[in-house]
């Protein structure tokens, strides 16, 4: 076997140890960048920017753990800025474990030294109403009527209990609206229903994968601002640390995260180009013996 | 009447959605309200369902000692202690701080996320082997590929850093493949699924497509 029929044949764990290594290194590596921001950030940073403190901010989780690294680093910096700028929070999970995430990106803003958790209280500065069932309905539902299908909050408070809830009845009571999404139902499902019937000011954040579905969204105006993968997330922390008046700490895991998927792109493309070669070098000889 | 009573039932939430879509007045909006909270409850349902089929069949599987019945196991374990630890913690369950948290937190999501992560593996392994410039329409994949995974990271500011701050070559060319083929193309896609979902739908709704309800 010649040396690029061997590297055709490359046993595929040398493949996983270059890419392990590729994603692992750079975790330990401290280099600082500065990003270009792209429009669709700005346009979310925007968006977020002019609301005025106690402007009510509705957050729906939309994703679950396999989609964290992109997501949450989105979700902890929206976060930050929100409690910090004053925002009147709820938040709300079409994905079981979307409630939850939230609680981390919650836990994550208060372990914040500049953000003091006693200035925020449960029910009046922020609220978990949980997870619903029932994918679109349950948006198209909370046009008409959030105690519908919230009576209950994530932790069994009633609705009419909460001080934050008791001024909103549906989508009219809202300022503006962000979707972490992963996928269905998603931010797809919150434009067609929320944005289109209920006119929805929303913003998104997405997963790569995702992220190439809601850009015609965005192209038309129906979505404000995009963050999409884990370069949307490090745009974020980006943007509102350069543009932050406070000590808050926006710059995480998503500028760390990074460099870790540059490193790994550079390997898959390394790889593909290797293959193409090796793939045409290959194919070069085959058509000269033919011809022979 | 076990075919005719889904058809009836499909055909008056189908019509009443339609209306009360372009009358969002009373009492199409009570009508659209009450079928929107029996759906909640069927969804509800419907997740209990799916829960408890699987345990069922997991069940089933170890009794039997089916191949990979080890596995089942695993799933009725997993099942049984996130259920038992959810109910028994009552309403707050998924509180931070509670046993359901700790379990979430510590073994549902390094496990899920460690699935997920694996991908990254499987696709550098599969994309060495597979993504060939063949023919002009693999070629064209390709450049648009390659070009998208550098806009989308670290280039222009690590390689391409000394250039004005303003000059990002290669996050501009992925912008606009993103922005202007790749939304005209989703565009075609979404347009294309929306008359599809549209006569289907109607067919649907009109009982001429009965295909959902079984065939006995």
């Amino acid at each position: 076997m010649n040396f690029w029929k061997a590297l055709l044949a490359i046993d595929r764990r040398w493949i996983f140890l270059f890419v392990f290594l590729a994603l692992a290194v750079p975790m330990f590596l401290n280099v600082d960048f500065e990003l270009s921001i792209s429009r669709e950030v700005q346009g979310l940073y925007d968006a977020l920017d002019k609301l005025q403190p106690n402007s009510k901010v509705l957050m729906s989780f939309d994703y679950d753990p396999p989609s964290a690294p992109e997501l949450q680093p989105m979700a902890d910096a929206i976060m930050k800025y929100c409690l910090k700028k004053r925002l009147r929070i709820i938040i709300m999970g079409l994905w079981p474990q979307g409630p939850i995430q939230a609680n981390m990106a919650l836990a994550r803003a208060f372990a914040d030294k500049n953000i003091d958790q006693s200035e925020y209280v449960y029910g009046i500065h922020y609220v978990n109403l949980g997870y619903q069932a029932g994918n679109e309905f349950v948006i198209q539902r909370m046009g008409s009527s959030f105690y519908d299908m919230f009576k209950n909050d994530y932790a069994g408070n009633r609705y009419e209990e909460l001080p934050l809830m008791r001024g909103i009845k549906n989508f009219n009571d809202i300022d503006f609206s962000i979707n972490f999404s992963a996928g269905y139902p998603g931010t797809v499902e919150w434009v067609q229903i929320a944005v289109d019937r209920f006119h929805v000011r929303l913003g998104a954040g997405n997963t790569a994968v995702q992220a190439p579905q809601v850009y015609p969204y965005y192209n038309s105006g129906q979505v404000v601002g995009l963050a999409g993968g884990m370069r949307g997330a490090a745009e974020l922390e980006g943007i509102f640390a350069y543009n932050a008046e406070t000590d808050v700490v926006y710059k995480d895991r998503g500028t760390k995260y990074m460099l870790s998927q540059t490193i790994a792109h550079a390997v898959v493309m390394f790889f593909i180009v290797v293959g193409n070669i090796a793939y045409f070098v290959i194919g070069r000889k085959d058509k000269l013996k033919t011809s022979k | 009447m076990r075919r005719e009573i889904p058809l009836i039932i499909t055909a008056t939430v189908g019509i009443a959605y339609i209306i009360q879509y372009f009358i969002p007045h009373t009492p199409f909006d009570k009508v659209e309200a009450l079928f929107s909270d029996w759906l909640s409850i069927i969804a509800a349902c419907a997740i209990w369902l799916g829960a408890l089929n699987l345990l069922k069949l997991s069940f089933l599987s170890v009794s039997k000692r089916k191949k990979d019945w080890f596995f089942s196991l695993v799933i009725i374990i997993s099942w049984l202690t996130m259920a038992l630890v959810g109910i028994s913690e009552g309403p707050g369950f998924q509180e931070p701080g509670t046993k359901f948290d700790w379990l979430y937190t510590n073994i549902y999501t390094p496990l899920s996320a460690t699935m997920f992560a694996m991908l990254a593996f499987y696709v550098a392994s599969a994309s060495y082997r597979a993504f060939r410039a063949r023919n002009f329409q693999a070629t064209l994949l390709l450049v648009a590929a390659f070009l998208v995974l550098s806009g989308r990271v670290l280039f222009d500011e690590l390689i391409f850093g000394f250039l004005p701050a303003d000059w990002k070559i290669l996050s501009t060319i992925s912008d606009f493949i993103m922005q202007v083929l790749n939304t005209a193309g989703q565009r075609a896609i979404l347009i294309g699924i929306a008359l599809g979902t549209v006569s289907t739908s109607l067919r649907i709704i009109l009982g001429i497509e009965r295909s959902y309800l079984g065939s006995d």
